[in-house]
């Protein structure tokens, strides 16, 4: 789960200029709340990811930006132009379905013409447009072909050069790469973000692939059951989640519950029935207050000997392991029944010593490596 | 003014009219019928005309609604219309019966028929559907006669030695009836069936079932929809068959549609008529909306 | 191959062949003695074209052909656009007032025996005609009767299809810059257009065939093919009505055999280039 910011990425997140803004949305359909009080602003030119279990809103929100919903209550403006009941094909906006949506009666050429001429876009531009936006997406020569003559992968990029053609203030992409198979979706979410660059055009995408959130998007929004719970860059979401439900939902995460028994500014001490938690920085909480401590499996270091620190680890025996090639992931079972999680990469070939089942072992961790959640 | 412009050009473009439209056609031409057959059902016949429902006499407003229509239908001490209505319904669903136990092996062999053929099975069901049912009908005629080609052939094979006496009977209409209407059984039979799961089955059997097993308990309930479907459209319109009885009925074999016709035809009576046919409405009511509830079922199971 | 699968293999079979059977003698008959000498259905008495040259003078047939073909063609049209305003209201406006009685008052003509039909149209069209003075029961009348049947029909082809259809297709032409009106011509008219055609044939075939809503609503003059092929069974059997049914039967089967072997082709075609996409995609 590289974060790749390249350097004009950089430099549009110094720039933030707020573009998108959506205040207190609210979608009702028949009093279930698919999309409740929804407030976020978005900034041009950045690429911001709806990341969420199916469900949660995020497909209903997106389907409010381009226009195929109303909202029941709340406002969307673009760039300080209210679009929030404005018809769809009269928004500066372009959406990418998620089933691509090519017209199977056109080839692609006219696919990709199709929004331009209905603009009154004169043939000679028109012409030029098509030519450019097919160079974009490496398939020069397949204007003539049908939709039904090209591959998954083809088809893919066809809908996206259709999306772009126009020149669209804002992008929409609904679960873009779903309908690829694994490798290709790798190769192709790179290739998307370098089109989605170059163009520079501002997007908005719908997920429930959180890896898929975090390569492609600058910001990622986790919402569950209508609401946004968290927005931020995917390795503050992943390091600093701010709740229980966005820490659990962004890979893997190990939660002890407990009080805390020392609370002071640079550090607080928290007790859990497994073990003591040192953490390296304050909180803001109070002694005795309840909490969750979430500690990622990878901050976990697994060892044959007891460590030689009073805080931050605990005894088990290793119930669970998958030697997954890049990494090995162990489930260690402690005395109180609880399992935790621990990933170690091997980054060695033939190391010395490996936990196998069974084997009772020692799970450390440094006083970063956690995060303190109060709800 | 500009406001009630604006207005109407949005409700000429919008759903509107595309609702409107057809609504209007079908009030006009289906359900204004359904209430003027309804309302000459409990008038009465004078001379030429029917007599109005509601009218003015001596300065006071007067609603005739006479029932004595109905009443007569059933007062009648052979019970012609009673005995008449209950003949038809048993011929229509003896006519649906066959049609299923002749209908569903069919329906059901063709769908499991390898992929490449079906599209020809299916044209070939289709072929006899498109061909006029009228000449079919006339068709069986020629072949049920005394001297037709059925006796003909008996005979010459030696299998009897007098034509038997098959037109005009019970034998001919029902054979005529399920002829016509089994392809009307076959078709949501077969795309019901076609649309069946082979892994059903397969799991059935990997669990210890025997075929037969397999087909009664897995098979039939699940093209349920499709025999529901199939019989309506074969029992429902059966009951007020009148083509068929006229061709290939006898005098045993009188239905409710040729009494619908004699008596506004032949006797001239529209009330009458009127009545027969609002009693018939109210047989088919329940099969309707049986039906009714399939094909709102089937539009909502087809989207994805 | 097991033994209960090659036990079910004749079966299947012998079911087939037998109802195929079934369908098909009566309709090959009616062809066969078409062609026969004697008058008598049942004997044959040699091969002989008289019954057709009998037919195509037969004023009462070619006129009932005629004015069916008119009626088919006027109902078959009416039919499809009726049907395509009902399938469309239907398929995309999920609520408006009246609906399950709009849907209701759609599919029940498809069931109706037409008896009943028949009878409250022709009610109607009396007592119409005594506020108004018209319609005349005549044509127009009749074709009247064939639609309303014809719109059932033609709405259940047509919602078929527009429920199959992939709503996304239109939602991405209104998001490229279509009003609705151009999306319903650009998009979706191109691809119901089969399931348009089907329903055309199918409703110009039951308008064609028709005889009792016919009878009900014909006046003078206004008879029909199916009510003269009616009148005359009904008296007995008559060769020329074999001639007729020959011809007919002719015709359908060119039709449907023809139509049937070019769709399957373009299916093919289509098959084979998605492969081909595919293999390429996959070097």
């Amino acid at each position: 789960m590289a974060e790749t910011i390249s350097k004009e990425k950089q430099e549009k997140q110094n720039a933030a200029a707020p573009f998108l803004r959506i205040q207190n949305l609210v979608k009702d359909f028949d009093g279930v709340l698919a999309v409740n009080d929804v407030t976020v602003t978005i900034n041009k030119g950045e690429i911001f990811a709806l990341l969420g279990s199916s469900g949660c809103g995020k497909s209903t929100l997106l389907r409010m930006l381009a226009g195929f919903e109303t909202p029941t209550a709340g406002k969307i403006q673009l760039n300080d132009l209210d679009i929030s009941r404005i018809e769809p094909y009269k928004r500066p906006i372009n959406m990418m379905f998620q089933s691509y949506a090519l017209f199977p009666h056109m080839t692609v050429w006219d696919n990709i013409a199709f929004g331009l001429r209905r603009d009154g876009m004169s043939a000679t531009d028109v012409s030029s447009r098509v030519e450019s936006m097919l160079e974009l997406v490496q398939l020069k020569n397949y204007g003539k072909r049908k939709p039904h003559q090209l591959s998954g992968g083809q088809q893919q990029r066809v809908a996206l050069a259709r999306s772009l053609a126009k020149r669209p203030q804002l992008l929409l992409l609904d679960e873009p790469l779903a309908a690829l198979d694994k490798k290709l979706r790798e190769r192709t979410q790179l290739e998307l973000v370098n089109i989605i660059e170059q163009v520079g055009v501002t997007c908005v995408m719908v997920t429930h692939d959180q890896e898929e959130a975090m390569t492609m998007a600058s910001r990622i929004a986790v919402m569950s059951e209508g609401r946004i719970l968290q927005i931020g860059r995917p390795s503050e979401i992943y390091e600093t989640p701010n709740c229980r439900f966005v820490a659990d939902f962004i890979g893997s995460v190990n939660l002890f519950k407990g009080k805390v028994s020392v609370d002071e500014s640079d550090h607080v001490i928290i007790d859990t029935p497994e073990c003591q938690h040192y953490v390296g920085h304050g909180i803001t909480g109070t002694k005795g207050m309840e909490v969750s401590v979430a500690i990622r499996p990878e901050k976990i270091r697994i060892t044959q000997n007891k460590p030689d620190k009073p805080h931050n680890w605990v005894q088990g025996i290793i119930k669970e392991m998958a030697y997954l090639g890049s990494y090995t992931v162990y489930h260690i079972k402690l005395p109180s029944g609880k399992v935790i999680k621990a990933t170690t990469a091997n980054a060695e070939r033939l190391p010395d010593w490996q936990p196998t089942w069974d084997d009772q072992v020692y799970a450390s961790w440094d006083e970063y490596a956690m995060v303190v959640l109060t709800q | 003014m500009q406001k009630y412009h604006n207005k109407i050009s949005q409700l000429l473009t919008g759903r509107f009219p595309v609702i409107a439209v057809p609504y209007f056609w079908l009030a006009l031409f289906f359900l204004l019928p359904f209430l003027i057959v309804l309302k000459i059902s409990v008038a009465e016949m004078e001379t030429t005309a029917i007599s109005p429902l509601v009218s003015f006499i001596e300065g006071k407003l007067n609603l005739k609604i006479n029932f004595s229509n109905f009443v007569s239908l059933f007062n009648d001490p052979e019970q012609y219309y009673l005995w008449t209505y209950l003949r038809s319904i048993v011929f229509a669903a003896v006519t649906t019966l066959l049609c299923l136990l002749i209908g569903y092996p069919f329906a059901y062999f063709m769908a499991r028929s390898p992929v490449e053929r079906r599209p020809a099975l299916l044209m070939l069901v289709m072929l006899p559907f498109w061909t006029s049912f009228l000449l079919r009908i006339y068709a069986w005629k020629g072949i049920l006669e005394t001297n037709g080609l059925l006796n003909n052939f008996l005979l010459w094979l030696g299998v009897i030695n007098e034509p038997i006496h098959m037109m005009h009977t019970k034998f001919s209409l029902i054979l005529g009836m399920v002829y016509t209407y089994l392809p009307f059984m076959i078709l949501p039979l077969y795309s019901n069936l076609v649309k069946l799961d082979n892994r059903f089955l397969e799991a059935s059997a990997d669990l210890g079932a025997t075929p037969l097993q397999t087909f009664w308990r897995i098979t039939i309930p699940l093209s349920k929809a499709g025999i529901i479907a199939g019989s309506m459209l074969v029992f429902i319109p059966c009951i007020g068959e009148f083509v068929i009885p006229e061709l290939l009925g006898g005098p045993e074999t009188l239905m409710i549609g040729r009494v619908l016709w004699d008596e506004f035809f032949s006797n001239n009576d529209w009330p009458r008529a009127s009545a027969v046919a609002v009693v018939m409405i109210l047989l088919i009511i329940v099969p309707l909306a049986i039906f009714n509830k399939y094909e709102a079922e089937q539009m909502g199971s087809n989207k994805r | 191959m097991s033994a209960g699968s090659i036990k079910q293999g004749a079966l299947s079979k012998g079911v087939l062949v037998l109802v195929y059977a079934f369908l098909y003698i009566p309709i090959i008959t009616l062809v066969v003695f078409s062609f026969n000498e004697s008058k008598l259905v049942t004997l044959w008495s040699g091969f002989s074209l008289k019954w057709y040259y009998a037919v195509l003078h037969d004023k009462e047939i070619i006129n009932g052909f005629w004015l069916s073909l008119k009626v088919a063609f006027f109902t078959a049209t009416a039919s499809v656009v009726l049907g395509t305003f009902a399938a469309v209201a239907l398929t995309r406006y999920k609520r408006f007032a009246g609906r399950t009685m709009f849907s209701g008052m759609v599919s029940a003509p498809l069931v109706m025996p037409e008896v009943i039909v028949g009878l409250s149209l022709l009610l109607t069209m009396v007592t119409i005609q005594k506020w108004l003075g018209y319609p005349e029961r005549g044509m127009m009348t009749i074709w009247m009767g064939h639609t309303l049947l014809g719109m059932a029909y033609a709405t259940v082809v047509i919602q078929s299809r527009l429920t199959e259809m992939d709503k996304s297709l239109e939602e991405a032409a209104m998001d490229l810059g279509s009003k609705p009106l151009q999306v319903f011509g650009l998009i979706t008219l191109p691809l119901i257009a089969q399931s348009l055609m089907s329903a055309w044939l199918l409703t110009f075939t039951l308008s064609l065939d028709d005889v009792v809503l016919s009878m009900f609503l014909s006046g003078p003059g206004s008879t029909t093919l199916p009510i003269v092929i009616f009148s005359r069974a009904r008296l007995g059997l008559n060769p020329e009505v074999n001639a007729v049914a020959a011809v007919t039967i002719a015709a359908v089967s060119a039709f449907v055999i023809f139509g049937s072997i070019y769709m399957a082709r373009a299916e093919k075609k289509k098959q084979r280039e998605i492969s081909a996409a595919f293999r390429e995609a996959n070097q």
